[in-house]
């Protein structure tokens, strides 16, 4: 049985005058242990996923249907204290901006206490020694006295990796981290991406881990799936999709890799943007920036075809297949 | 610590001299003294006479040291009417605005704060916008105004409180007279504090509202959120800790202009107190008393807000006091 299952899950926005849909009816798995990576540009619905998945987005935007089994129970129909036991607990968040995470007025150690006794019958000494012992963790030197600072006397990497401390602080089987590293200086960014891969397999962590960041997904994930205008639109082992991409606007993210292009040449990149979620075309979001739109994609939304491992929604992914074949054959 | 207190200490005199300046400049606006120290059979001459001794010829500046020093010795000048020095009789009627000011301080202490954030918590009851009318209501309405409408209605009407003076007070630490030991004083001074507060309570619970709501988009509520924690501690500790930061330092500001709303107040309820006694001073053309009232009501506010900023260096761990001016 996986830990996490994700069926047919629809969030939507109440606005005003109409709803917006903003996740439409994406599934997906991820077993114990595995490492899950969803990519896409801004705006595809990556974090609503995994604020969904917490069953903690923030009105207006609501669960409207589908299941989130997790440990074998439905987070959707969790109550409120259900979901209190759950968040923190067996199931973790990392936020995006480490200098924004953490509440300024409060001690680093008020703030990992509080969660470990909020969750476990503990004294405030024994929470105490299991927060010194995941800073540790985490490397924080002298994790002492670093419990008794607040969080603007330390540095953003340092931050970031406290907020991964008070993540695995209860040892839960899912982490959800978002967009971890954005906010951070590029060279701190591959030390936490480290941190985070080595907890994970050491500790036996399922991880998933939300970003834009191709290279970071080849490096971190197993398996990886791709997201469009609040679908999902290509998924499958991350070293199939990056290797060999079967839906154009994959093949177009991985084309604007700045290691796609020569030195001195402008970086490929996707025509137009994203549609917005008020204005989203009809057939496949996708088609009117894809260069292999036809009537079809115009019209109907494509199902999922599987292809070995790899599910891909496009309507003309055989034809592209047939080319590629064809150019290689010619090459 | 030391060097922060220090470096504010400076600034409050920086303060103070200005105020002093300003209301000395009034006091050789507000009319001719002389016409108040004597009446109208004094020839021209003795008048000129009068004047050269007063000093009133010197220049403006000489004027001013003379009146800077002797305020500086706790002399602002002597008061027309009373015939007693402005200070004393400012001093007599200070300890009933000060209690009028902590009533209306308690008042909105004790209701701004959670009413503040139950709006904030459940904005859309029923219970919340009829707050939040209300407290348009009562922004919208003229101390005076209210203050005349609650003796109508609690004094006239119900005859539950009444609609004058400061009743019975009892004598403490020799001259300071207290409200607060008496029932008669706490029935006398419920409605002057509350008339006082009408304005500055739903300022308050209007502030605590949106700094509350704004605090609970944060992205550290979320985040407490997503650790578990109970919502109770998310809102009283994690969100209100943060949304009072701003609220102290209005809120000092506050209470020094509610010692000037005073004035309103007093006269309407004739509590004797030093805002009373200002609009008596401003009918009798009690210049020093005026001038001597602007001072003080000046001090009052340099010295709150001094020690509102050190407070709030004290709740808000990102200003380090003692690292501070140094």
């Amino acid at each position: 049985m996986s830990l996490l299952s994700v069926r047919d899950l629809t969030v939507k926005f109440a606005m005003r005058e109409n709803t917006v849909t903003a996740l439409n009816g994406i599934s997906f798995d991820v077993a114990k242990g595995e490492r899950l990576g969803i990519v896409g540009e801004s705006g595809a619905g990556k974090s609503i996923t995994g604020f969904a998945l917490m069953n903690l987005l923030s009105r207006p935007g609501f669960i409207d249907s589908g299941q989130i089994m997790f440990e074998g129970e439905d987070v959707v129909g969790m109550n409120d204290k259900q979901l209190r036991g759950m968040r923190g607990n067996r199931m973790a968040m990392i936020f995006q901006d480490p200098m924004v995470t953490l509440n300024p007025v409060l001690t680093i150690g008020q703030q990992m206490i509080e969660t470990l006794m909020a969750h476990r019958k503990l004294s405030r000494e024994e929470a105490r020694q299991i927060a010194i012992v995941k800073l540790r963790e985490v490397y924080i030197p002298s994790p002492e006295d670093r419990l008794d600072q607040y969080p603007h006397e330390l540095s953003g990497g340092m931050r970031q990796r406290i907020i991964i401390a008070i993540a695995l602080l209860l040892d839960p089987q899912l982490i959800i981290a978002d967009e971890p590293t954005t906010a951070l200086d590029v060279t701190i960014q591959a030390d936490i991406m480290e941190l985070l891969l080595e907890l994970c397999q050491s500790n036996q962590v399922g991880l998933i881990l939300i970003t834009h960041d191709l290279g970071v997904v080849s490096q971190m994930t197993e398996r990886t799936l791709v997201m469009y205008a609040g679908r999902i639109i290509e998924s499958g082992r991350t070293r199939e999709i990056i290797n060999d991409p079967q839906h154009p606007y994959t093949q177009g993210l991985i084309n604007a890799l700045p290691q796609q292009t020569l030195p001195g040449q402008r970086l490929k990149q996707i025509p137009g943007n994203m549609p917005s979620l008020t204005n989203i075309p009809p057939g496949c979001p996708f088609n009117p920036r894809c260069e292999y739109a036809t009537d079809l994609c115009r019209s109907r939304i494509p199902e999922i075809s599987h292809f070995g491992e790899v599910e891909v929604a496009c309507h003309e992914v055989q034809r592209l297949q047939s080319n590629d074949a064809r150019q290689e054959a010619k090459a | 610590m030391f060097a922060y207190l220090v470096k504010r200490v400076f600034q409050a005199i920086a303060v103070m001299f200005v105020i002093s300046l300003i209301g000395f400049a009034i006091q050789g606006n507000l009319g001719d003294p002389l016409r108040e120290l004597v009446g109208q059979s004094v020839s021209e001459e003795t008048r000129q006479q009068l004047r050269d001794e007063l000093g009133l010829n010197d220049s403006f500046m000489t004027q001013y040291l003379r009146f800077a020093g002797n305020a500086l010795q706790g002399d602002l000048g002597t008061s027309y009417f009373f015939k007693e020095p402005a200070l004393d009789v400012i001093l007599k009627k200070l300890p009933a605005t000060l209690e009028l000011v902590m009533g209306a301080t308690l008042i909105i202490v004790g209701l701004s704060v959670p009413l503040g954030v139950y709006t904030a918590i459940k904005p859309d009851t029923i219970l919340s916008r009829l707050i939040m009318g209300l407290s348009i209501v009562g922004i919208s309405i003229p101390v005076f105004l209210t203050a005349i409408m609650m003796i109508f209605v609690f004094s006239v009407h119900y005859g539950w409180f009444p609609s004058f003076g400061r009743g019975d007070v009892v004598h403490v630490w020799g001259y300071w007279e207290t409200n607060f030991l008496t029932a008669d004083g706490w029935m006398h001074i419920i409605l002057p504090s509350f008339a006082l507060a009408s304005i500055m309570l739903p300022l308050f619970i209007r502030l605590i509202r949106s700094e509350m709501m704004e605090v609970l988009q944060s992205e550290y509520v979320k985040f407490a959120k997503a650790k578990g924690i109970n919502p109770r501690r998310i809102y009283f500790l994690h969100a209100l800790k943060n949304t009072l930061l701003p609220v102290i330092t209005v809120g000092g500001v506050q209470i020094g202009t509610m010692v000037a709303y005073t004035i309103l107040t007093e006269t309407v309820f004739q509590w004797p107190g030093m805002g009373f006694m200002f609009l008596e001073a401003v009918n009798r053309v009690d210049t020093p008393l005026i001038v001597a009232y602007l001072i003080v009501v000046g001090f009052i506010f340099v010295v709150t807000n001094t020690i509102v900023d050190l407070i709030y260096g004290l709740v808000n761990p990102t200003v380090n006091i003692a690292r501070m001016g140094a």
